[in-house]
């Protein structure tokens, strides 16, 4: 069994669409974590056949994924995939990365946009932002990767097991990556497209990320 | 004795009641009382007796008390703002649990209660008030 968590806040326009895709490739085990939305969000999950988590307040897309992952470590799958809720993510993506997890016996699955060249993204991110981010992810994990802070990954049994996430906002991403590193888990990157609607966090984001982060070296995990 | 010194000195008294006043009813600890009288007193000996920060800021090898004034406040602000941020997000963290556990036994009794959507079935121990599935009701 496939899970499928997709964190959702204020997604209701795209929602439907994506779990509509998900569905069609063949992944019916989808469970949205509404994170406090204001808008129809749970409505459009529930519709579109997804199973639904409310959060009662609005805790940050770290704070969803950890939800959804709790709720997965219950149902047992085999594989827990983490999907963005606003359409970026292809779901075609996930049937290579599941192949390439089970053919190398890998525990986690991350996406990266730089591997093959369907993504298209703006100048200023590829050339300036990213580059940045990739450092600034280095000096927090010492795992150097292709991309960060891309929010496709697929988890094993293992991997759902070992990981457990404390950042509630952004920096959750730097998180996986430090805990896969702490626990020793086998993964790999797998080419994923992402498609533009908007710009992304932007530089007062990343700042958000670099604070979190720092204050989480002061804060006890769990 | 200057006027200001008089008022300051009237207010250290009162803040020096409060604290004994707050350890009687437990709400501070020996330790925290003990802490506090002695920075008011500290405050009081200042006010009466001003050269004594000058006196203790050239054994530090500060020029003059006031600089010595500024920087231990300077100090113990940035100190403070450290403790209130990672307090913050300890709180933050405990608040984020209770969302999480909240949504997920929504969602288990919400198996259980068959179609029921998952805010109307009760949870747990049944204190929940139930809740219309209404989308506003955030």
């Amino acid at each position: 069994m496939v899970l499928v968590v997709i964190p959702a806040y204020n997604e209701e326009k795209e929602l439907g669409r994506v779990i509509r895709g998900l569905f069609e490739h063949g992944f019916k085990d989808v469970v949205v974590v509404d994170d406090g939305s204001t808008d129809r969000t749970a409505t459009v999950a529930r519709e579109s056949g997804g199973k639904v988590l409310s959060h009662l307040l609005n805790r940050g897309q770290g704070a969803a994924i950890e939800t959804g992952d709790s709720c997965a470590r219950a149902l047992q799958p085999d594989f827990v995939v983490h999907f963005d809720a606003d359409g970026q993510f292809n779901p075609v993506d996930i049937i290579p990365a599941l192949r390439l997890m089970q053919e190398k016996n890998l525990d986690v699955v991350l996406g990266s946009r730089f591997l093959d060249n369907r993504s298209k993204l703006p100048w200023l991110k590829k050339y300036l932002v990213l580059p940045v981010a990739r450092w600034i992810n280095f000096v927090f994990t010492g795992v150097a990767l292709t991309d960060v802070h891309n929010g496709f990954r697929i988890l094993s049994k293992k991997a759902l097991e070992k990981i457990v996430l404390s950042q509630d906002r952004m920096a959750h991403n730097t998180e996986i990556i430090q805990q896969i590193k702490k626990h020793q888990l086998a993964f790999a990157e797998c080419p994923v497209e992402v498609s533009y609607h908007e710009y992304g966090q932007g530089i007062s984001g990343g700042y958000k990320i670099v604070h979190d982060l720092f204050v989480g070296l002061f804060s006890k995990t769990s | 004795m200057l006027p200001v010194q008089i008022l300051l000195i009237l207010f250290f008294l009162f803040s020096v009641g409060k604290v004994i006043n707050r350890y009687r009813a437990r709400e501070l600890s020996v330790r925290a009382a003990v802490v506090w009288v002695l920075f008011w007193v500290f405050a009081a000996v200042v006010v009466v007796q001003p050269n004594v920060t000058s006196y203790l800021a050239l054994r530090l090898g500060i020029g003059r008390g006031v600089d010595l004034a500024v920087y231990v406040a300077l100090a113990g602000l940035f100190f403070m703002v450290f403790r209130l941020m990672v307090k913050i997000e300890k709180q933050s963290r405990e608040i984020t649990k209770l969302v999480r556990e909240i949504a997920l036994r929504d969602k288990n009794s919400s198996l259980e209660g068959g179609d029921l959507p998952a805010r109307q079935a009760g949870v747990g121990v049944g204190q929940h008030p139930p809740k219309p599935p209404s989308k506003g009701d955030l």
